[in-house]
């Protein structure tokens, strides 16, 4: 089961090789997330708009292994943006995937850009 | 006869802080009404907090930065042009024109075009990657040059020019954008304004400790570099390479405008000003960093504000308030995580006073005070590395109280604990606590007094104080926590680190400020960060509590359940409730249940509060099951929110032959009633025809049970982790007097309790227990009977089935999809087979 976690590898902005046009900024609710698919992955994408900052992170909660962190409620912690998984409130921040609330692995980020409002996500390969 | 008046026209030109300073304190002014306002500022958005501009580097929000957006001007009926300069003022007609050459008329003309950045005649400055700090375009200049570099060149540079406040502010942006930063200062120390040269070395170290390279005594030739800078030039073989440069090398008045139109202006710049702000012209008023007062340009906001002010003052007829002859410039900042303050006379020669000073560099810290021959008195200090005392020194400095006799306990640390300062009670009432807004601790402490404010957040809503640099908001606290205990208010408990307020008083908020989002309740009472999973769905709750809004407004703010309007199960996928009234469902819709959970392969089990729970629906499945249950009649059940769920009932003398009066009709008719209001946590109900009880109604928030002359009303009942009984409320009522009490009776709940708290629990922690309920709910000792019935059945009028709202709303409909960019479903869903049904493959 744990397998899928493979999947997912946190990637650098140096290492982007494909940015994946996902869908258009509008798509996305404010202050929220939702997810993309790319090939056989699922990406949680959340438009943090009172940081006017997107983020991209595995959709996979580490916890119990389902696909729901992009329906969780995003905020922060002491300043640092996180998303709370929706099944048990696990939190992640979404800066750099470390479970805030306890010491559940982190989860996989993937770096966002806009451009001509379009949500793109960058991938290794 | 008509009375009329002609309006007079003021023009404010100028957008910046002390601009919009200009508008908020006009519009606080009495009598303004014979004026109206028209602001021009050249910039394309309006005034925003240029103070704390560095923190745009941190989260790139603009709009959190804006002194009020634009819709504030609107709604005071003030004209806001931006985008457009002033580009010629006609003294003779009392005329200006803009740079798009319109034309408006003045009767009033305020100067507040502030500063801009000074350039030095260097050659080569006009290269690619030299940058002023001033606005946000410039920022945005930086960053999008900063992210370029940070993608072609590894370690890249970037200096900045000035080790001045501005400079090290701007070498605070260069190490938030990943560069490698450098400050170049001509002067042999940093900030040699403020500091003296050994607090200005311990600032240094202190600097250098945490990743910034500083240059001293060094005065640029040159700017290296083809068509973009790569390097700067100080002297033969001395080059800096840098890749970029920031130049902060001080500020020029913007007084071009002022000298075309020959107002008066100073030698070096600034137009000249009188205490009641007027310059030579005497319908022509200057503030801010253009205002020349006292031979001197004010590069600080508080000043800046109280020109404002006497502005203000002045245009509108008050002509005893002007300026005050000596300007405080005393000063405290964090720069780069690093406080930094002095006040008084920083620098006082030797002939007026003593210094005392106590430094150390493995710390970095340094404080220097500056005592009166006498030794009575502070005139002005120095503190690097440790500001922390810097309200209290600067108060004792302003207010010439005494200090100690051994002066040097105010700046050595304390031994024992004790503070050298006593209690900030001690300060005069005239105490200045917040020098930008010019705020009293008297102001401070009476704002609690009447009752106006009852914590932090409301003594700055209503004083201001606290709103400017922030400096003060300490003292403002410790002011505000020392003045409640005074009264013998205790300190309330905030909801989460987000909201120093409690749930009650954040209803009492909502309610009264009628604010309709997350954002605006955030913002204006909030601790400044963005919220979290505690307050966000707490603020939700509230204003469905006081507005009636249903979970589709604003969906992201909602708990897991009620955001996608079904609970959400272990695997992901969501059960189905529909509401089944008392539990009462014709064959016809049995039937229609059952065909529908068929055809989506759904789950099927009767819950615990007598409905019917599909299980096993997928978020894109969500929409198009409930399309066929409300056209079979069926209606959202809530059983996602925290509201209430189900009046539970027995099936009473309709039919039963013990039954004493008709259960399932009176529990149709409550559930009817309060469905969809949500609570602080669920609420269920029971009703049982007869003291056997059938309908458990006594395990339930409220409960009914029919005896001989009407119904036994019991209170706060639970099942759940902590069984309890509800208490029997009232005897022998009659339907009409029920639903009175029980409207006041959740009203009085839902108003006072905390987050997620069951009426058990509620009622069980009220202070005069079930004696003081029925007071307030039977004898109305509080008088609040008729508004809790009111707010009652203004929810019961407003209520609308979310699901058919939300499958009518393409809007709404968005968010069930399991992609954003796909139609498929998750595709890591697994069922396993379990007695003729499925189930979630279980977890390991």
């Amino acid at each position: 089961m744990e397998a899928i976690l493979d999947t997912y590898k946190t990637t650098k902005l140096e290492d982007v090789k494909i940015w994946f046009k996902a869908a258009s900024v509008n798509d996305f609710p404010i202050d929220g997330g939702a997810c993309v698919k790319y090939k056989d992955k699922q990406i949680a994408v959340f438009n943090f708009e009172r940081l006017g900052k997107w983020y991209a992170c595995q959709n996979v909660c580490p916890h119990k292994m389902e696909m729901v962190l992009s329906r969780g409620m995003i905020g922060d912690d002491k300043g640092a943006p996180k998303v709370a998984c929706p099944l048990h409130k696990k939190t992640f921040s979404l800066e750099n995937g470390e479970n805030l609330n306890g010491d559940i692995d982190a989860i996989a980020t993937y770096p966002v850009k806009i451009e001509e409002d379009n949500v793109y996500i960058g991938f290794a390969e | 006869m008509y009375k009329y008046v002609i309006m007079k026209h003021i023009i404010v030109v100028g957008n910046g802080m002390v601009g919009y300073k200009f508008c908020e304190k006009f519009i606080a002014q009495s009598n303004n009404e014979d004026f109206k306002i028209t602001v021009f500022g050249e910039e394309p958005r309006p005034a925003y907090d240029r103070v704390h501009l560095s923190e745009f580097f941190e989260n790139q929000n603009a709009k959190a930065l804006e002194m009020a957006p634009a819709e504030w001007y609107v709604d005071n009926g003030i004209t806001l042009i931006t985008g457009e300069r002033v580009a010629d003022i006609n003294r003779t007609d009392k005329k200006i024109t803009t740079a798009k050459d319109r034309e408006f008329s003045y009767d009033y003309l305020v100067m507040a075009t502030g500063s801009s950045p000074f350039v030095p005649p260097i050659k080569g400055v006009e290269k690619e990657g030299v940058f002023v700090y001033r606005t946000i375009e410039d920022l945005e200049g930086m960053l999008a040059y900063a992210a370029k570099l940070n993608k072609e060149k590894p370690n890249a540079r970037a200096a900045v020019l000035g080790g001045g406040l501005l400079g090290l502010e701007a070498g605070k942006a260069v190490l938030d954008m990943g560069l490698e930063p450098h400050i170049v200062e001509f002067a042999p120390k940093l900030m040699p304004r403020q500091l003296d040269s050994r607090s200005s070395q311990v600032l240094k170290l202190k600097l250098e400790s945490i990743g910034l390279n500083i240059h001293l005594s060094k005065a640029t030739n040159q700017i290296l570099g083809d068509k973009f800078i790569t390097g700067m030039e100080f002297g033969e073989d001395d080059v800096l390479d840098v890749d970029m440069l920031i130049i902060s090398a001080g500020i020029r008045p913007r007084d071009e405008l002022a000298k075309a139109c020959g107002l008066e202006v100073g030698v070096r710049g600034g137009i000249v000003v009188d205490n009641t702000m007027k310059t030579s012209d005497d319908s022509i008023y200057a503030i801010g960093e253009i205002a020349l007062y006292n031979q001197m340009i004010y590069g600080l906001v508080a000043p800046g504000y109280d020109m404002a002010e006497v502005a203000v003052k002045q245009i509108t007829g008050n002509i005893d308030d002007t300026m005050v002859d000596t300007i405080d410039m005393s000063t405290k900042l964090k720069l780069i995580g690093v406080d930094v303050a002095s006040f008084g006379e920083p620098f006082m020669p030797a002939s007026k006073g003593h210094s005392i000073i106590f430094e150390n560099k493995t710390e970095y810290l340094y404080k220097r005070i500056n005592v009166s021959l006498d030794g009575k008195s502070l005139l002005g200090g120095i503190l690097v590395g440790d500001a922390s005392d810097y309200n209290m020194l600067h108060q004792m400095y302003l207010n010439g109280m005494a200090i100690p006799e051994n002066a040097a306990q105010l700046i050595l640390p304390a031994s024992d604990g004790a503070s050298a300062f006593g209690d900030v009670t001690d300060l005069p009432d005239e105490a200045q606590v917040c020098s930008c807004e010019s705020v009293t601790k008297g102001q401070i402490c009476s704002a609690i007094e009447n009752g106006e404010a009852t914590d932090v957040a409301g003594v700055v809503a209503c004083t201001k104080a606290g709103t400017g640099c922030g400096g003060c908001k300490p003292m403002v606290a410790d002011l505000t926590n020392a003045t409640l205990k005074s009264l013998g208010i205790t300190v309330k408990e905030g909801v989460c680190e987000h909201f120093d307020l409690s749930r009650q008083d954040l209803y009492k908020i909502i309610q009264v400020k009628g604010y309709t989002t997350f954002n605006e309740v955030l913002d204006n009472h909030g601790n400044g960060g963005h919220g979290c999973e505690l307050c966000k769905p707490l603020v939700a709750s509230l204003m469905a509590s006081i507005n009636a809004d249903t979970a589709n407004k604003e969906y992201t703010i909602q708990d897991s359940n009620d955001r996608f309007l079904a609970n959400i199960q272990r695997n992901g996928t969501y059960s189905v409730v529909p509401r089944v009234p008392g539990g009462e469902i014709t064959p016809e819709k049995l039937i229609a249940l059952g065909e529908i959970a068929k055809k989506y392969d759904l789950y099927t089990k009767i819950t615990g509060g007598v409905r019917i729970d599909l299980f096993g629906a997928t978020l894109n499945q969500l929409p198009l099951i409930w399309k066929e249950l409300i056209s079979h009649g069926f209606e959202s059940g809530h059983a996602y929110g925290k509201s209430l769920r189900t009046v539970k009932t027995c099936v009473g003398s309709t039919w039963c032959r013990y039954g004493m009066d008709e259960s399932v009709s009176f529990g149709i008719e409550l559930e009817n009633r309060y469905r969809g209001i949500r609570a602080p946590h669920k609420i269920k109900g029971g009703v049982s025809g007869c003291i056997r009880e059938c309908a458990e109604a006594r395990g339930k928030d409220f409960g009914l049970i029919a005896v001989e002359g009407g119904w036994n009303l019991y209170l706060g009942g639970n099942g759940g982790a902590n069984p309890r009984h509800a208490e029997l409320f009232a005897e022998q009522i009659d339907n009409e007097t029920v639903i009175k009490y029980l409207d006041r009776y959740l009203m009085f709940y839902m108003r006072t309790a905390k987050p997620l708290q069951r009426t058990a629990a509620w009622q069980e922690r009220l202070e005069g227990g079930l004696d003081y309920l029925k007071e307030v709910i039977i004898e109305d000792t509080l008088g609040i009977a008729e508004d809790l019935e009111k707010e009652m059945q203004t929810l019961v009028n407003k209520f609308e089935c979310e699901w058919t709202q939300a499958i009518n709303n393409p809007e709404m409909m968005k968010r069930f999809s399991h992609f954003v960019n796909s139609e498929d479903e998750d595709d890591n869903l697994v069922f396993v087979p379990m007695r003729d049904q499925k189930m979630p493959e279980p977890w390991n």
